[in-house]
């Protein structure tokens, strides 16, 4: 498809959504991302039954650590696309994308997180 | 198992106001399975307070550490060695882990990361519920394996009252009436005739009234 999303997103992969733990992500956030979004496979389609359902209560809990930190929950998103969904993945890369950017950087961005920590 | 509730993250960012060094001590015990205070926990609220403090541009040392148990000093002596590092000492063990690392560590302060809460189970994976208020004369075999200490929101002996409505309890729709739990347990056991016997007056010198407790096994000691 050549599609193209916004550079600035680095992917991490995993097996499964289910496998994204709380830790995971705050870890992400302490080393100074702006934003996080999970995409995962689309509601009752997960291959290991219920692991994207998972991740869903999880980024709600998450999202309740961030308001508390201060960092802003909408920080953190879920998307839900199958793999034939290319459109979808680039269009919700661009759409994180440009939230985040509204929001501006993270202020818990340290000094050393920008020389790719 | 001791349940417990992870303190609001203002307020432990208040309590660590003057420190820069601080020893997050987990335990791997009863606050672990429910979810309170395990190593995971202490993960996240280590994390919380790196990102917390980074936010207001202060500096934050935490050294994340979990013991197999802070209610045993042999567990408690596992961190002496590096224990002058740090400012404090962030519990998240229940009442009791807190204060015997306090008792062991004089010179230092030791804050609750939690609020610990009742002695109960796992009702499903994420919820826990009372069981036992530890009133030191169990009555469990009176009262069809139900407590009514624990379970009836006045603790009453020869209940219900008048405040059950439906099986549940006045305090709380949510909350089953204890003595509803009884009768109906009795009935299942054949054992309704025991409801008709009147349980004395208790002797609460057994439970928090006879002030602190201590138990002592003589051919234990060494």
């Amino acid at each position: 498809m050549r599609l193209n999303y916004p550079t600035n997103v680095k992917i991490v992969k995993v097996p499964c959504t289910g496998r994204v733990d709380i830790l995971l992500i705050l870890r992400a956030f302490e080393s100074g991302v702006d934003g996080v979004y999970l995409a995962g496979c689309l509601e009752g389609e997960c291959h290991f039954l219920r692991g994207n359902l998972r991740a869903k209560k999880r980024v709600q809990y998450v999202k309740g650590l961030l308001d508390e930190v201060g960092l802003g929950g909408a920080r953190l998103e879920m998307y839900n696309m199958s793999s034939a969904q290319g459109q979808r993945f680039a269009e919700a890369a661009r759409e994180m994308t440009e939230k985040i950017r509204a929001l501006g950087p993270s202020p818990a961005k340290r000094p050393k997180a920008e020389s790719g920590r | 198992m001791i349940v417990a509730n992870r303190k609001t993250l203002e307020e432990i960012l208040n309590m660590l106001k003057p420190f820069k060094k601080v020893l997050l001590l987990g335990c791997n015990e009863c606050v672990t399975v429910c979810a309170a205070g395990g190593e995971r926990e202490v993960g996240v609220l280590a994390s919380e307070l790196r990102l917390s403090r980074a936010k207001e541009g202060q500096e934050i040392e935490i050294k994340e550490q979990t013991l197999e148990r802070q209610c045993d000093h042999e567990y408690i002596d596992q961190v002496r060695p590096f224990v002058g590092d740090y400012e404090v000492i962030l519990s998240m063990a229940c009442g009791a882990g807190i204060q015997y690392v306090a008792e062991k560590y004089r010179s230092k302060p030791v804050l609750p990361a939690v609020n610990t809460t009742f002695l109960g189970v796992t009702l499903e994976q994420g919820v826990w519920s009372e069981r036992c208020q530890g009133c030191g004369e169990c009555v469990l075999h009176l009262t069809g394996g139900v407590c009514p200490i624990a379970r009836c929101a006045k603790s009453l002996l020869n209940g219900p009252c008048g405040g059950s409505s439906n099986g549940k309890c006045e305090v709380d729709k949510e909350v089953d009436c204890g003595w509803q739990l009884i009768i109906d347990r009795l009935k299942e056991l054949n054992q309704l005739d025991r409801y008709e016997e009147i349980i004395p007056v208790k002797d609460w010198t057994t439970s928090r009234d006879g002030g602190p407790r201590k138990r002592i096994r003589e051919d234990l000691k060494l």
